[in-house]
């Protein structure tokens, strides 16, 4: 009795959760331009891939999410492995306070470090910046993937790899990484996923011809109009659900 | 000969305890020896300082005459065999023996692989995965995978644990046959007192993170050092200062003359199949086991019975 | 450096430039004064934290925090039921999961930007209704505290969700046959058995929706128009059209202050000991 108030309840929660998106991906096959259903349309898909700004924002943050994805699974498998072998307070301590910290302010901290350091550099923001800012909040989430699979590594492979004469970089490299890998490809595809959807951070850090997708489709919300941002939200959300679902089937082997 | 394996004075200190205290040992080559011990005393502590997992605190580990302290596990002369057995999840059992000779970059390591698998009993199963052997399986892979090395010195940690008893009964026959046909030293380390008994060639006995003694299986049950050691290689029976073992604990209904005894009453009895042990209540409240073959139990529950034993089998310490 | 240090070197390299270093600046420029191109210069004032004093300024702080605990209070009454349920779901329990992180893992802005589309004037809940005739002219259901709420639930109830279904994972279904067979009514039952057994998981799940929350930023952007300023908005202005660089540290460092105040006090108590 109470299970079925319960179960009910649970519905139109997760109804409440995946309506809203529901209808924007709905009303992206709309013919007309209102909120009104006027027929089945693919105009708003084709307009979406046929503009330039739109596909110039698609190419910038392809290219940031792969680069900040490839140095930022590097880098934090390193550090998820560092600390594993012996804890690093500092070093876990700060990157747990960077997936605290306000992304406004982790993106208004480094406009400052960058105007300050362009100063003496004479360099000016660009798609360079945007790919330091996101391999910097990045490195926390990978961590937090391969830390999370070495716990259930059992520690006495590597010693049987030094044991049987492998120095610890190769008991690392031949008995350590074949068992994250699939764990380092999840971290990845998170990483990539993470880079491509931000935007706080990117609109501060970016450069004046880096804009990213996330950037555009700001603007376009902002003037609010078109049913092109529904057509563009319907595609980056089955993108990216598919790669979170590979993501976590990988985490899982 | 040669001494292949040398402590000298070799002392472990985690903060708040002593693993290792100050122990000592020279161990010859070519022998089969046993680390025995209660869990806690030290015994992994030090197999791991010999393997070069931990660092002494104080004292010198020498291999082959030369001290090792600062070396890396990579660097000795020294093979393993854990007691999980740590074989790598991801390569088969051929690619397991022949991971230490990829290391050293020999030319025929298929060949030598095939060989010590062969030596394990293990030629058949060379491509199955860790996950698709049994236990006693594993073992043999994680010795075939030590032994292809030819090592110095094998440390085996407790690896017949994991085992069912009537398998660890078969392993330990093979592990002594292996290691008189390989000639490699071994060093075992259990907690079982059957185990170190019956494989090795001498045993020390460790508690508290000392060695009480270190002898023959002969020397070490028959002629103890300490009361630790009496207790731990096997039960004994406490008369006051002197320990009596069971097997040498008789027990009779009349009076015996001229040997020391006790008066008391049967309280219990255990078959163990081939032979019997009686359980008597003596009259000072303590208790004694006496240890008598099968066809000379005509004892019942109850009966007032009289304990007694030879003075020359007496066990005395200070 | 040993072979673990070299591991390490990257991140610690990384986050020492571009994390503890830019908040170092941060830090150093709430103290100093706003330059007349916007930049930062001497002299060293406290001005940039007593102009908080300012009601102007004081209203932001208070709407802040005002709208996270409100938006914190709404994902635990609606998240909590929605924990129990996935608990006892028995063999589907991942599949639940599944369903309530799935939103999560597309994009912020775009589940952002689909309550805009559902509210706005010409949105659907605007069109629906006037064309069933229900009202006259658009509701104003857009830029205003409300939908700001209403877009930080919807985003962040996962995040209360997640923490409260693994503390209740572990409450023991013989704790509540032994209430009821102790003649506890079901409500009782929830108040004295259950809630008291979930309370480290309602602690956690409240923390981590308040924490971003409080530094909201994109959500009262997009969904409070101008009117609803918290502090993320004052930040980010600040840094852009005002260039007010110090005033904006200032800021920032408030807001950083109080997430790290909390999330030491989550860290230290007994509870979050219990929940790891």
């Amino acid at each position: 009795m109470k299970s079925r108030a319960l179960g009910i309840y649970a519905l139109c929660a997760l109804a409440f959760l995946h309506v809203p998106l529901l209808i924007l991906i709905a009303f992206s096959f709309n013919a007309s331009r209102f909120t009104m259903w006027e027929g089945f349309s693919l105009r708003w898909y084709q307009a979406a891939m046929s503009d330039p700004q739109l596909i110039e924002g698609l190419i910038n943050s392809v290219i940031i999410a792969i680069v900040a994805a490839l140095l930022s699974t590097a880098i934090g498998t390193f550090a998820a492995y560092g600390v594993w072998r012996k804890s690093a307070p500092l070093l876990s301590g700060s990157l747990y306070l960077s997936l605290v910290t306000p992304e406004i302010v982790t993106g208004v901290s480094l406009l400052a470090l960058f105007q300050w350091g362009f100063h003496f550099l004479h360099l000016r923001l660009g798609l360079y910046t945007v790919i330091i800012a996101h391999v910097a909040f990045s490195i926390a989430y990978v961590a937090i993937v391969i830390s999370a699979r070495l716990r259930n590594f059992d520690r006495s492979l590597e010693e049987a790899a030094m044991d049987l004469g492998a120095s610890e970089w190769h008991a690392f490299t031949r008995v350590t990484l074949p068992a994250l890998a699939p764990a380092i490809a999840a971290a990845g595809l998170l990483a990539l996923v993470v880079s491509f959807d931000d935007y706080v951070i990117t609109s501060l850090v970016a450069g004046v011809d880096s804009q990213t997708l996330p950037m555009v489709i700001y603007a376009m919300a902002r003037r609010g109009v078109s049913p092109v941002v529904n057509a563009v939200s319907a595609m980056i959300v089955v993108a990216f659900g598919a790669i979170i679902l590979l993501s976590q089937r990988l985490e899982r082997a | 000969m040669g001494v292949v394996l040398e402590l000298r004075n070799v002392v472990k200190e985690f903060p708040g305890h002593r693993a290792v205290d100050d122990i000592s040992l020279a161990l010859e080559r070519g022998g089969f020896y046993s680390l025995l011990g209660p869990s806690g005393c030290g015994k992994t502590t030090t197999l791991r300082m010999i393997g070069g997992f931990e660092q002494p605190s104080h004292g010198d580990v020498l291999l082959d005459g030369k001290v090792v302290n600062g070396l890396k596990p990579f660097e000795r002369d020294v093979s393993t065999v854990f007691q999980n057995y740590a074989l790598f999840p991801h390569l088969t059992a051929r690619g397991n023996v022949e991971f230490g000779l990829r290391e050293r970059k020999l030319a025929d390591r298929q060949a030598r692989a095939e060989r010590a698998l062969e030596l394990v009993q293990m030629g058949g199963k060379q491509d199955r995965t860790p996950a698709q052997l049994s236990g006693g399986e594993k073992q043999r892979v994680a010795l075939a995978r030590s032994l292809v090395l030819e090592p110095q010195l094998l440390l085996l940690d407790e690896p017949l644990a994991a085992l069912d008893p009537k398998l660890r009964k078969e392993m330990r026959s093979e592990l002594k046959a292996m290691q008189r046909k390989t000639g490699v030293t071994f060093l075992f380390v259990t907690h079982d007192q059957e185990e170190a008994l019956s494989m090795s060639d001498k045993v020390a006995v460790m508690n508290n993170g000392r060695i009480e003694q270190f002898g023959t299986p002969e020397d070490v049950y028959l002629r103890p050092a300490t009361r630790f050691v009496a207790g731990f290689l096997g039960a004994i029976n406490w008369f006051g200062a002197a320990g009596v073992r069971p097997e040498s604990t008789r027990i009779s209904r009349a009076k015996p003359e001229g040997v020391p005894c006790r008066r008391g009453s049967v309280e219990s009895s255990l078959f163990f199949g081939n032979c019997v042990h009686l359980n008597s209540l003596l009259e000072d409240g303590s208790r004694a086991i006496s240890e008598l073959p099968r066809e000379e139990n005509h004892f019942t529950e109850g009966e007032p019975v009289w304990v007694h034993w030879a003075a020359a089998d007496e066990l005395h310490f200070e | 450096m040993s072979p673990r240090q070299w591991f390490l070197f990257p991140a610690r390299l990384w986050m020492a430039l571009f994390f503890a270093a830019p908040l170092a600046i941060v830090c150093g420029y709430s103290f100093l004064t706003r330059g007349d191109y916007g930049g930062v210069e001497r002299p060293w004032t406290l001005e940039s934290f007593t102009r908080f004093a300012d009601p102007l300024y004081l209203a932001i702080v208070w709407r802040s925090v005002w709208i996270a605990a409100l938006a914190t209070l709404l994902c635990a009454v609606l998240g909590f039921p929605l924990a129990l349920f996935i608990s006892r779901a028995g063999r589907h329990r991942n599949l639940y999961l599944q369903l309530v992180l799935l939103p999560f893992w597309t994009s912020f802005l775009i589940r952002t930007y689909a309550w805009i589309f559902i509210l706005r004037d010409t949105g659907l809940i605007n069109t629906a209704l006037l064309r069933l005739h229900v009202i006259a002219s658009p509701m104003q259901l857009l830029y205003n505290d409300g939908a700001v709420l209403l877009g930080l639930v919807y985003n962040f109830l996962p995040f209360f969700v997640l923490p409260m279904y693994a503390t209740l994972e572990r409450l023991d279904p013989a704790l509540l046959e032994a209430a009821a067979d102790l003649g506890a009514r079901p409500f009782t039952t929830l108040w004295r058995v259950i809630i008291p057994v979930a309370a480290p998981g309602l602690v956690a799940g409240s923390v981590l929706v308040f924490i971003p929350c409080l530094g909201a930023y994109l959500t009262p952007d997009l969904l409070g128009g101008g009117k609803t300023v918290m502090l993320g908005n004052l930040v980010q202005n600040q840094f852009t059209t005002a260039r007010d660089w110090p005033f904006g540290s200032a800021a920032s460092l408030v807001l950083m202050a109080s997430s790290a105040l909390l999330l030491a006090l989550l860290m230290r108590s007994r509870m979050a000991k219990e929940l790891m």
